[in-house]
């Protein structure tokens, strides 16, 4: 399978997410009409709790309660977002999920790169092999390691660091996978050209392999992204310095310091959920085609 | 990339010239390689030998042998009851959300152009953090919360949904669904648009009903991307921890206490690391062992001839 037939659409394309068009056209029946008000009411409640969310959060803290099930306050409170910034060093956790974030996705794309490109290239003994028992990680749940992590970053006194944030988890074999699955459907003969010119290897991989393979590479770079921003039990195991906390576990800080001050809560969730709710509308395609690969599986 | 996902490994060819690149192979697999032992081969082994010491957080590590593991197995009730809890989450956490999954994509694949929103509006939870997402669902299920005012609108008196101990353990699965569905909705929908509608068509044709046509030929068709839904799945729920951890504490009693959450409390909460890992030990046994099972009846099952 080639790129350019993929990009046809010629085969069923994972990526895309429109339905193929029915084979023939037929007319409305009331039944469709019906569908479609039930799915708009469906996707309403399930987003509810987002909306709930952001709803508290403009709430002043004796109306979160009192007011029931109303959805919006008597008064909109902005001041649940000072509130919230202030009382957890918030700008500094942000910045800290950021940096994670960005350098976690950067340094798993590159070492996925790496391998993925000797794994479907090179020729080496026990290839196959290798690549099968560096698989078996994407089934290997991650919280088995946790405890020995925690030792190891002890020994190194990389408690409450945020290298200990992001290096241990950048080596798990989904990018590396999904790269190599993509390398394989491309031809070698670009290769075979780019070396019979005389380019080296690291040369064809800069130039050559690296234009071709920037889609899988989005793809890597964002579910790491979202892995970093999302991880919960690791930051809270490692870190216990506030200053030095991810969203997650910033979150969870304030909320286990001011458990039922649900105004500033809701808006530290809220500020936490848009940059997830932005990567979701804005790289959709990225994400669909990771899924299906096993992106968020075992890591 | 695969057309359907498939946890079927393709191999990669034989180059034509077969001249071995050994020591290059091995300065680009030098970072990766190197991070996979580091972090997660040696992890791994080290887990199973603290896990036969007695080892605070600080402090000397004292060697018991097997102790930490004849405890866990005849001297801690708590841990089969964290097993019971975990299992009994699993099973139905997997069982509803493929059922569910199921039907909404297939739902989702009869509304033509509309579906692709509705997709992407499904796997927002799955994407947004779960921290976040835990502690909106704790404040709507809080006994004055906005679920049980709902409730009192029609005159009914809600239940205290998280602090009951026949309904906390329900309320963590309904949140866990909300979270993830997402996914195998993703997956299967992919799969759904992978159904040639000619096929279909052909059997409408020889006279299949809906129902025939659902089960004789979308879900063989669609076998690949169920496996790949169940296992993944599987694995997911074994590893619940921030549910319990930020809805119930694993309360009340231990009604929602699960592995994760009790690796957890003894390694950071007990200073008891070598017990904890052998709790990690036992939930890497069971997961592997149950991932072996799925991929040994692989071939029975799931139907890879497109």
């Amino acid at each position: 399978m080639t790129t350019e037939t993929m990009a046809k659409g010629a085969t069923p394309n994972i990526g895309t997410l429109k339905s193929q068009p029915p084979a023939r056209r037929r007319k409305k029946r009331p039944g469709t009409y019906i569908s479609r008000a039930a799915i708009i009411l469906a996707g309403l409640i399930f987003f509810f709790p987002f909306l709930w969310m952001v709803a508290t959060s403009l709430k002043p803290t004796s109306e979160v309660f009192s007011t029931g099930s109303n959805f919006l306050a008597s008064r909109v409170e902005w001041s649940n977002y000072v509130t919230a910034w202030t009382a957890i060093p918030f700008a500094q956790v942000i910045a800290n999920s950021f940096l994670v974030s960005i350098a976690g996705a950067a340094l798993t794309t590159v070492v996925s790169l790496l391998s993925a490109y000797a794994f479907a290239r090179l020729q080496f003994k026990h290839r196959d092999k290798l690549f099968l028992v560096f698989l078996g990680t994407l089934v290997l749940p991650q919280e088995v390691l946790v405890i020995p992590l925690y030792i190891m970053m002890n020994k190194l006194d990389q408690v409450n660091s945020l290298p200990a944030l992001i290096v241990p988890f950048a080596f798990g074999a989904f990018g590396a996978f999904l790269i190599r699955q993509f390398l394989l459907s491309l031809p070698v003969e670009f290769e075979e050209a780019a070396r019979i010119d005389g380019a080296g290897s690291l040369r064809i991989l800069w130039s050559v392999i690296l234009p071709l393979v920037r889609a899988p590479l989005a793809v890597v770079a964002v579910f790491s992204f979202i892995d970093y921003w999302s991880s919960f039990l690791w930051p809270l195991i490692v870190i216990n310095d506030v200053s030095r906390a991810t969203i997650p576990l910033g979150l969870s800080m304030f909320s286990g310091e001011r458990g039922t001050d649900w105004g500033p809560l809701m808006a530290a969730a809220t500020v936490a959920v848009i940059p997830s709710l932005l990567v979701v509308i804005l790289l959709q395609r990225q994400l669909v085609k990771g899924v299906s690969m096993g992106g968020f599986g075992g890591r | 990339m695969t057309a359907i996902p498939t946890l079927a490994v393709k191999n990669a060819k034989k180059p034509a010239r077969v001249t071995g690149h050994g020591k290059l192979a091995a300065v680009y697999l030098a970072p990766g390689m190197l991070g996979f032992l580091i972090f997660i081969v040696v992890p791994l082994i080290a887990s199973l030998v603290i896990s036969l010491f007695d080892w605070p957080l600080f402090g000397t590590p004292k060697f018991v042998g097997l102790e930490n593991y004849t405890r866990m197995l005849a001297g801690d009730p708590v841990f089969w009851t964290v097993l019971g809890n975990t299992l009994f989450f699993a099973v139905c956490y997997t069982v509803l959300n493929l059922v569910l999954a199921l039907g909404v994509s297939t739902w989702l694949h009869s509304l033509g152009s509309w579906g692709p929103f509705f997709r992407v509006l499904f796997f927002i939870p799955v994407v947004t953090p779960m921290v976040a997402n835990a502690l909106v669902w704790r404040l709507m299920l809080t006994d004055d919360g906005v679920v049980n005012s709902f409730l009192a609108n029609f005159g009914i008196h809600g239940p205290s949904w998280l602090s009951n101990s026949q309904l906390a353990m329900g309320s963590l699965i309904a949140m866990s669904l909300w979270q993830g569905i997402g996914y195998n909705i993703i997956v299967l929908g992919a799969g759904l648009n992978g159904i040639s509608p000619n096929l279909l068509e052909a059997a409408r044709i020889d006279g299949a009903g809906a129902w025939q046509r659902f089960f004789r030929v979308v879900l063989p068709m669609l076998s690949p991307s169920l496996f790949f839904c169940t296992v993944m799945t599987i694995i997911g729920a074994f590893k619940v921890f921030t549910q319990p951890y930020l809805l119930t504490l694993g309360g009340p009693g231990e009604s929602t206490n699960t592995i994760v959450l009790y690796l957890y409390r003894n390694g950071f909460s007990f200073d008891k690391l070598g017990y904890a890992s052998a709790l990690a030990w036992a939930l890497f046994v069971i997961v592997m062992l149950i991932t072996a099972l799925q991929f040994s009846q692989q071939k029975r099952l799931v139907n890879y001839d497109n």
